[in-house]
């Protein structure tokens, strides 16, 4: 599968990152010649073969939904580039 | 013990036998441990040294020595990779994106080292968010390796992404260091630096606080100088933790107790898929001459196949990625971090990920939401989950014949900063004999087997079945006995 410009800029914009007009040949280019090499993956014959989701065997746990940690906003707001009160300030989002 | 030794040359072994009968105190071995972190800001290992924090706990080390409470790990100084959350101290997986964070809790990995009474040195470089072989993706610059080709003064790689890990151990600059492994993060940059890395099997250690890259993958492990010591380690790190979903509910072994066990009468297999193309004969002949030092010591040891070898790492360059893409969506400039400003949300994000990330998490980012796109998902993903499991399977039906198997660690001894980087699939080839047992969530162990001709370390990788780290243990000690390896790097720094 070859990768050209335009989906590297689709894929980017998915990724949420900004990557600029010049760059995308170069990264498309990139990524092709990783995709090409991931194609060898079609000569496994894996018809019927159950996907592995996990790497263990076990079952997940399941718990009781109740609250265990919590209830302390300034330590969750400590690391936030900028809050106000007990909220984190985001920019303007009005469509 | 010779108290004449070099308090930071001890294994961690007998570094807390000395402590225990107070030979020296605790503070008397962070003090020789700072120093030589100081010293050794060449190699470019620490990302953060908190001196204050590790003789704070080390004075707290010795008054429980005095008050005959010492936990297991009493007083050891040893590196924390910088994946791994510690309380108060700023945490950033490499990555420029996490900026100043500072965690406001503790991982599990670290909670257990210092409740067995570990003492932080500080925080250790890595690839940026685990991703990468040579430790040249790191923000804070390339760890250098303390091994040098002999004759020569240039910068060599010590592997990734654990890079910062194993240099801190090579050269002396902490008594053990915790390590993650996704691909082969502790194994590679083991072998490329002459030390013991343990990857045990997935769920051993709790994920809770350490950096997600991809969650059905990562696994912490210890990087140590001898094989008991990485017992030691690995016996504190690990066990069932509740905050992690896929923490198995099992009872820890007492890893040291592996150590020194006969080996005799155990099955080891030989697989002959790891037997590549280009692979260097000094890698090779160590190859054979570890197995020579198996049948030594009593076990037998027979060919075996792992047909579906060679589609590992094409397999796990879309689970990895694909993972990562997603684990790594939450850094997004709004909670914690930095954050470019921009007019839009959505510029914001854009720019804040186009400036925080580095070039290969942009391109592995960029991969994992390729192949998880609308009409990709089940010519990718899913058939590298199928594949996923195929690998899965071969290892399965070995491990009814055999108890263990042992290959090289890496195809190559360590190699110079800048020599992989034009091409990625190149530096992806670093994890090829590594990767597969991250797919099927196996143990593994590297060891140093011996020098090659320029004078490097190169690795003997043993992988185990689940859950069964004990009996690598008890071969990797027969192993080291064997090989003797006592060669240090010699001091450039």
């Amino acid at each position: 599968m070859t990768i050209d410009a335009a989906t590297v800029r689709k894929v980017a914009k998915l990724a949420h990152i900004r990557e600029s007009e010049d760059r995308l040949d170069a990264l498309a280019a990139e990524l092709s010649g990783i995709m090409q090499w991931i194609e060898q993956l079609n000569e496994v014959d894996t018809d019927g073969v159950e996907p592995m989701t996990s790497a263990v065997a076990f079952r997940l746990p399941l718990r009781e939904d109740v609250v265990t940690e919590g209830g302390d906003p300034a330590v969750v707001l400590a690391n936030a580039p900028a809050t106000r009160g007990n909220f984190f300030v985001v920019p303007k989002v009005v469509e | 013990m010779s108290i004449t030794k070099q308090l930071t040359g001890l294994s961690l072994k007998d570094a807390l036998e000395g402590l225990r009968a107070r030979v020296f105190s605790a503070e008397e071995i962070a003090r020789a441990h700072i120093e030589a972190v100081e010293a050794a800001r060449p190699i470019n290992a620490f990302v953060l040294e908190t001196p204050d924090k590790a003789l704070e706990m080390a004075r707290a080390s010795d008054e429980r020595i005095a008050a005959g409470r010492a936990g297991p790990l009493e007083g050891a100084p040893i590196g924390i990779k910088d994946l791994f959350c510690t309380r108060g101290v700023r945490s950033t997986a490499g990555s420029k994106i996490l900026g100043e964070f500072v965690p406001p809790y503790e991982s599990t990995v670290t909670a257990n080292l210092w409740r067995d009474g570990a003492v932080m040195l500080g925080k250790l470089n890595m690839d940026e968010f685990a991703m990468g072989s040579s430790n040249e993706t790191s923000a804070f610059g390339p760890v250098i390796n303390p091994w040098r080709s002999a004759g020569s003064n240039r910068d060599l790689s010590p592997g990734g992404s654990s890079g910062g890990s194993a240099a801190a151990v090579a050269a002396d600059l902490v008594l053990g260091a915790t390590a993650t492994d996704t691909g082969g993060s502790i194994r590679q940059p083991a072998s490329l630096t002459g030390t013991v890395g343990v990857k045990p099997t997935y769920g051993r250690c709790s994920r809770w606080g350490v950096v997600a890259f991809a969650s059905s993958l990562d696994q912490a492990g210890p990087i140590t100088r001898t094989v008991e010591d990485a017992a030691i380690l690995l016996r504190s790190m690990s066990g069932h933790d509740p905050k992690d979903s896929t923490s198995l509910p099992v009872e820890v072994p007492d890893f040291p107790s592996f150590v020194g066990r006969s080996p005799k009468g155990l099955r080891i297999g030989v697989p002959k898929e790891y037997r590549v193309e280009g692979m260097p004969a000094e890698i090779e002949a160590l190859w054979t001459q570890g197995v020579a030092w198996l049948k030594d010591a009593g076990c037998e040891v027979v060919e075996v196949s792992l047909p579906h070898t060679r589609y590992a790492l094409p397999a796990y360059y879309i689970i990895a990625p694909a993972e990562a893409s997603s684990n790594l969506a939450r850094y997004d400039g709004m909670r914690y971090g930095m954050r470019v400003d921009a007019p839009t949300l959505n510029e914001v994000y854009e720019e804040t990920r186009a400036e925080g990330f580095g070039k290969e998490v942009k391109r592995r980012i960029l991969i994992g939401a390729y192949v998880l796109s609308a009409g990709y998902y089940d010519a990718y993903y899913l058939k590298a989950q199928k594949v996923r499991r195929r690998i899965a399977d071969d290892f399965d039906s070995v491990f009814e014949k055999v108890d263990a198997l042992l290959t090289p660690t890496a195809p190559s001894a360590a190699f110079g900063l800048g020599e992989n980087n034009a091409d990625p699939v190149a530096m992806y080839l670093n994890d090829i004999f590594t990767v597969t047992v991250n797919l099927a969530g196996l143990p593994a162990l590297s060891l140093p087997g011996g020098l090659d001709a320029k004078g490097l370390p190169l690795g003997l990788q043993l992988i185990g079945r689940a859950l069964d780290e004990g009996t690598l243990f008890t071969l990797a000690g027969a192993l080291e006995e064997a090989a003797d390896f006592r060669s240090k790097p010699k001091r450039w720094w």
